[in-house]
């Protein structure tokens, strides 16, 4: 299968710190990939530089080749609009608008230029329905987003991160501010959009990485130490510090 | 534990005296404060409440007190008011908004930073001087609305930024990612996301400029609007007059009832600021809930 994200020897500088080093990693299409490691490790920092979210940290430099769907993301002529259009991102604190629910959705969409109603009508229904949110707001879409609970509004964020159609959806530690039903939730709804969108997800907790990702990444001071599948990353670990990590001997 | 420790109670009342000494002793300064304006706010009322009265409103400033009203005053502040509105903000916001989500942080934008926050102090007679070489010379407006309107901007503006840069950064930054992790441009999150959460403490801070605006008399003396005005300005470039100018007028001169006249316009004066206030909050309170 042809990975949809190849990184190549991705160096990462924040001003004088070395934030990456080195970091080679290919990621497949349609699976749930996990980045695990201590805090400071890098895990974040690499999810943030597949959506140039980084771009917006002052002094940041990278060296290296992180390419999507074949295309050299850093490359000149990338304009960053349209990738994070197709690489979506949630983010760890809930963080809708101060809008009607409907108007969180229909933002993305907005933006990139779908005026009509009936069409926004229509994505807003499907990325509610897509994050398993539709049933508990259909009828309180003029309500404020704000009045929702935060695994609501965690919910509400990934649908609005799916309306704008992405291939790719970035989760940072999604599910770190929210108690566990509320995660459990975003947890089968993972396993749902698996079919459709790759996923690659940033989790402080080992249980949840084992239980929904395919592959685990595990990361230690800017370099990864180990990729594999997550069931041979946690039964038979090649290197000892994985295994010093995923057993909680540090960390 | 044995028994609870009841500690040391002399230091502690001691220390409970030095607490209440300090709450007395804070209100009343507060008290000061508050006497101060009402005793003020007493004598003015009760020397102008009797002139009170709908001829105030209709009548043009005139050389026989019982003549005098605040006619072309009060339609002067208003009008001085609406040009400066618009003005003042689209300048003030618009730089804002350069300065805090455009301009970075280099040495050259912490310097005009640092100048903006020197001139929303400086004494606005100085504006006046500025205005009265700038609009009334040098670009030949003579003494007219337009070179009023355009000194008060001046005037109000490093308020109004300083003011719409605070609300600006008080928007959180998750609201910004939320916005580019979807694709959008800078101006696009400013205007959807930022200047939306932002704007009910713009409003805050452009209200209260535009009430400091209109109690401002130096300036304008300075442009030279101290003048006898018996019409309503028609055009930008006729002659105005203000409330306050008026007022400052009635109290130079030696008759009591002109003093009169002079306290019945502050009295307009602070319902119109006081209207304006609750304005500001009024506004604060509707959107504060949604950020």
């Amino acid at each position: 299968m042809e990975a949809i994200i190849q990184i190549e020897k991705l160096n990462l500088y924040y001003d004088t710190y070395h934030a990456l080093k080195n970091v080679d990693l290919d990621i497949p299409e349609k699976t749930v990939t996990a980045f695990i490691g201590p805090s400071g490790c890098g895990k974040s920092t690499l999810l943030r530089t597949l959506n140039r979210m980084n771009d917006m940290i002052p002094a940041t430099r990278i060296e290296g080749s992180v390419r999507i769907g074949g295309t050299e993301i850093y490359g000149e002529d990338v304009h960053v609009e349209a990738l994070r259009k197709q690489v979506g991102m949630v983010f760890q604190q809930p963080n809708p608008f101060p809008k009607s629910i409907y108007d969180n959705i229909a933002y993305g969409p907005r933006l990139h230029g779908i005026k009509s109603k009936s069409d926004l009508d229509g994505i807003v229904e499907q990325s509610l329905k897509q994050a398993a949110l539709w049933e508990e707001v259909k009828d309180y879409l003029k309500r404020s987003a704000l009045s929702l609970s935060g695994g609501q509004q965690q919910r509400l964020c990934i649908a609005r991160a799916l309306a704008v159609q992405p291939d790719i959806l970035l989760m940072d530690e999604a599910t770190s501010a929210l108690d566990p039903i509320s995660t459990l939730k975003i947890e089968e709804l993972v396993q749902e959009l698996k079919s459709t969108y790759t996923i690659v997800m940033v989790t402080h907790n080992m249980h949840q990485a084992a239980r929904v990702s395919g592959q685990t990444v595990f990361f230690l001071n800017g370099e990864v130490v180990e990729s594999a599948s997550t069931d041979v990353l946690f039964s038979t670990p090649s290197d000892a510090r994985t295994e010093d990590y995923i057993s909680g001997r540090f960390g | 534990m044995e028994r609870l420790n009841l500690g040391d109670s002399k230091r502690i009342n001691r220390r409970r005296i030095s607490d209440q000494t300090l709450h007395m002793i804070f209100l009343a300064c507060t008290s000061i404060g508050i006497l101060v304006l009402m005793a003020l706010i007493g004598t003015i009322v009760m020397d102008g409440i009797h002139r009170l009265s709908p001829d105030l409103f209709t009548n043009y400033p005139s050389r026989i007190a019982d003549r005098a009203g605040l006619k072309s005053p009060i339609v002067g502040t208003i009008y001085l008011l609406l040009l400066m509105a618009p003005l003042s903000f689209i300048l003030g916001v618009g730089a804002a908004i350069f300065l805090e989500e455009y301009a970075g942080r280099s040495r050259w934008v912490r310097l005009i930073q640092l100048n903006i926050s020197t001139l929303a102090g400086v004494p606005s007679i100085i504006y006046g001087i500025l205005g009265l070489a700038i609009f009334v010379r040098g670009m030949n407006l003579g003494r007219s609305l337009l070179s009023g309107v355009l000194t008060m901007t001046l005037l109000v503006l490093p308020i109004i930024i300083v003011a719409a840069q605070e609300a600006l950064r008080a928007v959180p930054k998750n609201r910004r990612d939320a916005s580019y992790a979807l694709g959008a441009t800078k101006w696009q999150t400013v205007s959807k996301s930022v200047l939306p959460s932002a704007m009910p403490g713009i409003m805050t801070g452009v209200i209260l400029a535009l009430s400091r605006a209109i109690g401002e008399t130096a300036p304008l003396i300075m442009i030279g609007a101290l003048t006898y005005v018996a019409f309503l300005p028609e055009n930008l470039l006729d002659s105005f007059t203000v409330m306050p100018i008026q007022i400052f007028n009635w109290i130079s001169r030696p008759s009591e009832a002109f003093h009169e006249l002079a306290a019945s316009g502050i009295i307009l004066l602070l319902i119109m600021l006081f209207i304006m206030n609750i304005a500001a909050v009024w506004i604060r309170n509707k959107y504060s809930k949604n950020i």
